[in-house]
């Protein structure tokens, strides 16, 4: 177990240094990053125009601006915001609470309104339920995150409910699948016949099976949050890290980029790892 | 569900032979501006009304419906295609060749969707021809989204590279890539297509959610995200509900995809 953990470790760091490398790499090769709007500004002198050559200059080697990048990393600088003028640390500490409190909420909403629709499809077996459970999921499915961000705007709907329904039709889905595939045990009809109740058959034998891999879906609901947080916080005006991913692209800001591109690959690994470790000890294998 | 499904293919259908005739159906280019009617509503000239600059929605509409039709499954075969190669590849070649690819989709996968879209797209330039940002779009779409697909594709060639009549092949002296491209490969079609298939509805969405944020198809050429991001402009959706046509149309054609996929899927 402790051996399975710690190669899910080291995937988590090989893939964010590998992930930061191509970012860099990236950066140092967009067109145009070798040219800053700020040397056409007519105040500046020739110093000023040559420091900013040579501060670019410094970036054109990528692995050498990957390396300085790791090293001011590490001592906690993540570098200047090239369009808000301002330490990215700074703007990360700022931003993050409101993802969180958005992402978190509307994940764990849609957690919620998922395991119960989920649940209650699987349990009590209606069709007319798990057909309006299933048509509910599929017609969210087919509107774009940011139409739905736009609509909630209209009526005036909390932003961590529109994480919610974003998140919510995947959820339902992967979970009723799971319950359901749980249910068509065939010793199940054993134990039916037996007269054992329904809530023992759910808790004893349906729940055990479907736990390791639901737990496994919590993990990637991490990432599917952090995604939908893009354009709900860019539509809502809700100033957290998706918006502020938004307008570093818009602005075309790369090193702020770069570091939130690692910071979120870290965290959806982290929650990836976090919950494969739930899954591997609640594995009826792995007991 | 087979009525539901026969609906879904006419709904598909229609739309694609209506959207394949926007040079005849459309009562203008799609950006021709009619200066004297800013912010129309529907009338008999502007079957949809027009945008603040005064083009016809409607024609905006089927030109728009034509490219995110048209280029969605062009990017769904673009990222099939890698996933074929890579993920098929590297479950037939097997040992540090899996390890890698699999490596490489985990690390697209770790990152969210639209984050990644949005890094990628952002570190390509934003102000360039209409007709460039169009094909770098959907490019895109093609390029990052063949991650999924690749190990499941990689799982299906594990499978064969030790199937019977793979080592058959290997004992008449076939080898390399011609032994993929003739015993392994026409294996994983079904997953190939289902995997295409899956893709279609992904890469609209997708081009819509970009289009909404002011990162898809450039201005003046019409695609559902730049034609969804005209309801930013609008101020009550029951006031103006002609607005929402290229929602509900966006809405109806993924629905029937999602229920075609259901279908392709099983037989997959």
């Amino acid at each position: 177990m402790a051996r399975k953990i710690l190669q899910h470790a080291l995937m988590i760091v090989a893939t964010a240094l590998l992930g930061g490398l191509l970012t860099a790499a990236m950066v140092r090769f967009a067109p145009g990053s070798s040219v800053d709007e700020r040397e056409l500004d007519p105040r500046l002198s020739s110093g000023s125009r040559q420091a900013l050559r040579q501060a670019r200059a410094a970036e054109q080697n990528f692995l050498r601006f990957y390396v300085d990048y790791l090293r001011r990393a590490a001592h906690g600088d993540l570098g200047i915001s090239r369009t808000l003028n301002r330490p990215v640390r700074e703007l990360l500490a700022e931003r993050a609470p409101a993802t969180l409190r958005c992402a978190g909420l509307g994940l764990g909403i849609g957690w919620a309104g998922a395991l119960a629709l989920a649940v209650s499809a699987a349990v009590l077996r209606r069709t007319a339920y798990d057909a309006f459970a299933t048509v509910l999921a599929g017609a969210l499915l087919c509107v774009p995150a940011a139409v739905l961000a736009l609509l909630s705007v209209f009526a005036n709907g909390p932003a961590p409910l529109v994480v919610a329904v974003i998140v919510f039709p995947r959820l339902y889905r992967y979970s009723r699948n799971l319950l359901a595939a749980g249910y068509r045990q065939p010793h199940l009809i054993t134990a039916y016949a037996k007269g054992v109740s329904g809530a023992r058959i759910f808790f004893a034998h349906v729940l055990p099976l479907a736990g390791p891999q639901l737990l496994a879906l919590a993990g990637v609901s991490v990432s599917m949050a952090f995604g939908a947080a893009i354009p709900v916080e860019a539509v809502c005006g809700i100033p957290g890290i998706g918006q502020l991913a938004w307008q570093a692209a818009l602005g075309r800001d790369l090193p702020l980029l770069l570091t939130l591109t690692v910071m979120v690959a870290l965290a959806t690994l982290l929650a990836n790892l976090a919950s494969e470790a739930a899954a591997q000890m609640l594995s009826p294998k792995a007991r | 569900m087979r009525t539901a499904r026969k609906i879904a293919m006419v709904v598909i259908a229609a739309t694609l032979l209506v959207c394949l005739n926007a040079g005849f159906l459309a009562p203008a280019h799609y950006a021709a501006e009619f200066r004297e009617a800013p912010n129309a509503a529907p009338s008999r000239a502007h079957w949809l009304g027009t945008d603040a600059l005064g083009r016809d929605l409607f024609s905006r509409l089927l030109y728009g419906t034509r490219i995110s039709l048209l280029l969605a499954p062009a990017a769904a075969l673009l990222s099939t295609l890698l996933a074929g190669f890579i993920g098929g590849a590297a479950g037939y070649l097997g040992g540090i060749w899996e390890r890698l690819a699999m490596a490489a989709a985990d690390l697209v996968l770790s990152l969210p969707w639209l984050f990644l879209l949005i890094t990628v797209r952002a570190l390509l330039p934003l102000d360039v021809s209409p007709l460039i940002s169009l094909a770098v779009t959907f490019a895109l779409l093609g390029g990052l989204g063949w991650a999924a697909g690749a190990r499941v594709l990689c799982a299906g060639a594990r499978g064969l590279r030790n199937a019977d009549f793979v080592l058959q092949a290997r004992i008449s002296g076939m080898h390399g890539l011609r032994l993929f491209a003739v015993h392994v490969l026409p294996n994983l079609k079904p997953v190939l297509c289902a995997q295409f298939w899956i893709s279609v509805p992904v890469f609209i969405l997708s081009e819509a959610n970009l289009g909404v944020l002011g990162l898809g198809v450039a201005e003046p050429m019409p695609s559902w995200g730049g034609l969804m991001r005209e309801l930013e402009s609008m101020w009550s959706p029951l006031h103006e509900w002609w607005k929402l046509a290229p929602l509900l149309l966006l809405v109806a054609v993924t629905g029937s995809l999602q229920l075609l996929i259901s279908r392709e899927e099983l037989t997959a």
